[in-house]
């Protein structure tokens, strides 16, 4: 079947089965890599797109099913060649984290929190990436970089005479 | 060393390779869309145990798109048995089963389409017919006597069964007032990386080239590769610059990879096959141990223990291959951070109808720390004793290094008392003891757990030759690259994968620490496996020490040769030359130097202008051996198999619900001491996420069977990795005690926090349950098993 997806503001018309995940076909069709498989039955989170701004599971949904929705991939919160967003500088300020795998889709949920709530405390923090599995780090330095991003961004925002 | 001595090493710099993942530039093997690449899924047997009788390709291969259906017989005729650690030749381990499949999930055929869905749908097409055979799962009825057998030509289940004695062990417990037995099983788990498996395998038949793209970490996987598939290893070419999506021992997919290149041999097209979850969970072949531990203890009325015995029984599944070597790895630890005298320890290993097993992190000490750190609170509670003095009592103190433990292994130093100190300082016990009494006087069930345990590091892997004395290994190298080329920029280069750690980040910290250049500066390649020196993978963290230590010898060769052709172009002696910052200048002298430039220029384009008998340009390499090794084990099982040996210290608060059996870390804090750390952002990552995967093994995670031989865990909504919520936050209290064998002082931190954590977790649980007057020494210490064993206890004491 023929849809019209609308993924990082771009408009892409493609042939897919109907059978075809959103995640199969941003990974093999739009060759957009960042969204990674890791248990595809919706568990581990690695699969994480934005669907409207709301952090989803690429592997849970029918492409067919995104057709007209804003979908934001890793790509799409990526400012440009060679430079990162204040939450992807933040992970690598902290180290947050290892092997890679789940980190974009981690990014991701990062994102949408701090577009909903600029100050979220710790436990809204671990709540926020609680639905995506990390192997590697422990989350610690995954939450201490969504923190230093939500206190960095809040201080971009603020005239120099309120900031601390 | 501390972070003043230094430049770079141990200052808190950003981890090179993390932006390529922030912003989702990972190349993952899944990434690689090889030209005209085909699609493999597989067919598996659904029962533990059957003959293959028929096997149907028909209808799959009737459907368009799809290309071969690949049986075990034909697999068999073409290849070689997977290389496998111990001599069992009656023990083949092939990809695909030929005509006896042994556990429920073992792969019998192969199926290969125009895409993976297609693969699947093809898959579902292959009928085969099946005679059921009987079965056993159960390691301590495998070695029983007329035992169902899972290999009927080997004879038996037991592949392993040995037993050392180190030191006078009958006279140390017949001198021992007092005796204690437990029995520890630490359960089947494993390390579960969120990538699963995967490889891309291209055949090249004009230029005889086999190219393989993995997700892998696997030692001598290009000679594995080729001996199966009976080509010269010259046709096999592992690229190594394939990020590997996290796997702390189990990417070892050695059997999917010799699969894959048997197909695009036979087909003439590349092929991948990537792992879904069930796959990777059932048939991938990544199970942990599963360890059944008989410990028995002799010690005296101060809570000094004297000897111990200690037979560990593992299941290792259908087949083995590296596995049983797990039981060998903890001989170099075996009396963990104390001064244990005398020591019998018996490994055995056994065959069941399970899925096999693999290497997970550790090496098989994890589950040895937990079977001594359980030992340690049960002494100390005949004792009456509090568990942390009866440690204190035990532990080898700082002057006695280096100490030489019962099995022969030296370890190189530690300061384990200042380490639980510097730990007390932080939290202080006495108050942590109140806040467990307030706790269990509002009616939680609290407990305090303890562990303190070793990380042997940077190993040899002789655990090959002391349980396989065919084998007569004593190295395990690792190596280094460096060049500057004409325009006076330095790359340098590693030869194997990684999976997550940081291993670009520690080569140009290592090299700008050496030649005084800021490490960002460096470029850091992977070639592949033909241009590649020799690398042991990382595993039995290992590449601080050894690519750490072939990179700083590398480098000093490099820095030496600047040195010497900066006098001789300055008509000094050699020994009046300085090399700073990357200039040399006369030390008599200063105002007399040759700039880095100038150094370049003389090596690449000034021949004329070179000390005599020095190679023009600027190329060096140094093959690092293992500190400490070059030896193989004495006949009675002596052996040094690790240089270095951490040490980690944890305390942690743990409440339970008392009705519904819920588990909650309050406190968690751990001394670590790894000697100088070279990143400490990665350091602490390693910990932490070791601390999580080690809760996970206590509570959360289980290769469950059903008594019909079927995995009941095969998805993540069955074996549960904790998520944020279930991590506490932890504090880590570092300590630096340096190692004399390695170059900076530095040590292993890969499997830190992990070879601790479960039995801190486990010790707590026990101590919470303590009042009720039960115990539970059987990992993982799940929700449900909890619920019932405090349920059944309190109904006995009724209330």
């Amino acid at each position: 079947m023929r849809i019209e997806l609308n993924v990082n503001g771009t408009l892409h018309e493609i042939e897919v089965e109907p059978r075809t995940t959103l995640l199969d076909c941003l990974r093999d069709l739009l060759d957009l890599k960042g969204a990674h498989a890791g248990c595809e039955h919706g568990v581990c989170g690695a699969c994480t797109v934005l669907f409207d701004g709301v952090a989803v599971r690429s592997c849970l949904m029918f492409a067919a099913q995104a057709a007209g929705t804003p979908i934001t991939t890793i790509e799409g919160v990526t400012p440009g060649p060679g430079e990162l967003s204040p939450i992807q500088d933040a992970f690598c300020e902290t180290h947050g984290t290892q092997c890679g795998y789940c980190t974009p889709a981690m990014i991701l949920v990062a994102h949408a929190l701090l577009a909903d709530n600029p100050e979220p405390t710790r436990d809204q923090i671990v709540e926020a990436i609680s639905g995506n599995i990390c192997r590697c780090t422990g989350y610690a330095q995954i939450v201490e970089a969504i923190a230093l991003a939500a206190e960095r961004m809040r201080g971009a925002n603020r005239p120099r005479s309120l900031s601390k | 060393m501390s972070a003043d001595r230094h430049r770079y090493v141990s200052t808190d710099r950003r981890v090179r390779e993390d932006r390529r993942f922030v912003v989702g530039k990972g190349q993952f093997v899944a990434d690689i869309d090889l030209p005209h690449m085909r699609h493999v899924a597989l067919v598996t047997c659904p029962y533990p145990a059957a003959r293959i009788k028929t096997i149907d390709k028909s209808a799959a291969l009737a459907m368009p798109g799809v290309h071969y259906v690949l049986d075990g017989h034909e697999l068999a005729e073409a290849t070689l048995p997977l290389m496998t650690g111990l001599d069992t030749p009656n023990v083949p381990r092939r990809p695909l089963a030929t005509d006896v499949a042994r556990y429920a999930g073992e792969w019998v055929a192969a199926v290969v389409a125009d895409t993976r869905a297609l693969a699947e749908d093809a898959a579902e097409k292959v009928r085969i017919t099946y005679e059921k055979l009987p079965f056993v799962l159960d390691a301590e009825q495998a070695i029983q006597a007329g035992a169902v057998l899972v290999h009927q030509a080997h004879g038996s289940n037991v592949l392993l069964d040995k037993t050392f004695v180190w030191g006078e062990v009958e006279q140390d417990f017949k001198d021992s007032p007092r005796h204690l037995s437990l029995r520890v099983k630490w359960g089947r788990s494993a390390t579960v990386p969120i990538e699963t498996f995967g490889v891309a395998a291209s055949w090249d038949p004009w230029r005889e080239m086999l190219d393989v793209y993995a997700s892998i970490q696997m030692p001598r996987y290009a000679d594995q590769i080729s001996i199966a598939l009976k080509i010269p290893v010259t046709s096999v070419r592992v690229h190594h610059d394939v990020d590997v999506g996290g796997s702390y021992g189990v990417k070892r997919g050695i059997k999917h990879t010799v699969l894959c290149g048997y197909l695009t041999r036979r087909l003439g097209f590349p092929v991948r096959l990537i792992e879904d979850r069930l796959e990777n969970m059932r048939g991938g072949d990544a199970h942990g141990p599963e360890r059944l531990f008989d410990v028995d203890v002799a010690f005296d009325d101060n809570g000094i223990v004297r000897s111990m015995k200690m037979r560990a029984l593992e299941n290792v599944g259908a087949y083995a291959g590296r596995s049983p070597f797990q039981l060998g790895k903890p001989i170099g630890a075996i009396v963990g951070p104390y001064k244990i005298k005398s020591v019998q320890y018996r490994a055995v290993a056994v065959v069941t109808n399970k899925t096999t097993q693999e290497a997970v992190r550790g090496f098989g000490q994890g589950p040895t720390n937990l079977a001594l750190e359980r030992t340690m609170d049960e002494v100390a509670n005949a004792l009456g004793l509090d568990r942390l003095e009866i440690r204190r009592r035990n532990m080898i103190r700082h002057e006695e290094f280096p100490y030489t433990i019962p099995s022969g292994t030296t370890y190189d130093s530690g300061d384990y008392h200042t380490v639980i100190d510097k730990v007390l300082a932080n939290t202080n016990y006495e108050d942590l003891k109140k806040e467990r009494d307030r706790l269990r006087a509002d009616g939680k069930l609290a407990g305090i757990g303890i562990a303190a345990c070793l990380e042997p590091s940077g190993g040899n892997a002789t655990f090959e030759a002391l349980l396989n004395p065919a084998i007569t290994t004593s190295t395990f190298m690792d190596s280094c690259r460096i060049s500057v080329d004409g325009m006076g920029t330095i790359t340098a280069s590693m030869h194997t994968t990684s999976s997550g750690q940081g291993h670009e980040t520690l080569l140009g910290t290592v090299i700008g620490e050496v030649l005084q250049v800021d490490p960002d500066s460096i470029r850091v390649t992977r070639p592949d496996s033909l241009n590649s020196l020799p690398s042991g993978t990382p595993v039995g963290s290992r590449m601080a020490i050894m690519l750490g230590g072939a990179a700083f010898h590398a480098a000093h060769k490099l820095k030496a040769k600047l040195t010497t052709i900066g006098a001789h172009d300055l008509g000094i002696p050699l020994e009046r030359a300085v090399y700073k910052d990357g200039i040399v200048s006369d030390r008599d002298a200063p105002q007399n130097k040759r700039s880095w430039g100038d150094l370049v220029q003389i090596a690449f384009r000034n021949y004329h202008r070179m000390p005599d008998g020095l190679e023009p340009g600027l190329a060096v390499s140094h093959v690092m051996q293992v500190p400490t090794g070059g030896t193989l084990p004495t006949p009675d099982g002596r052996v040094q198999m690790y240089p270095c040996f951490s040490f980690e210290f944890h305390l942690i608060l743990l409440a339970i619900d008392p009705d519904l059996g819920t588990p909650e870390i309050l406190r968690y804090r751990v001394g670590h001491d790894c000697g100088t750390v070279i990143n400490p952002k990665i350091v602490r990552g390693m910990t932490m996420g070791g601390i999580a995967h080690g809760i996970g093994a206590a509570l959360y995670e289980e290769f469950a069977y059903d008594g019909e031989g079927q995995l009941m865990a095969q998805s993540f909504m069955d074996y549960l990795l904790p998520s944020s919520r279930e991590v506490p936050a932890v504090e880590i209290i570092q300590h630096v005690t340096p190692s004399p064998n390695t170059v900076l002082g530095q040590k292993g931190a890969g499997e830190s926090g992990y070879l601790g954590a479960p039995a801190a977790v486990a010790n707590a649980v026990n101590d919470a349950l303590k009042p009720l007057g039960v115990s539970i020494n059987t990992l993982p210490l799940k929700l449900s098993k909890l619920g019932d064993l405090i349920a059944e206890a309190r109904a006995k004491k009724g209330n």
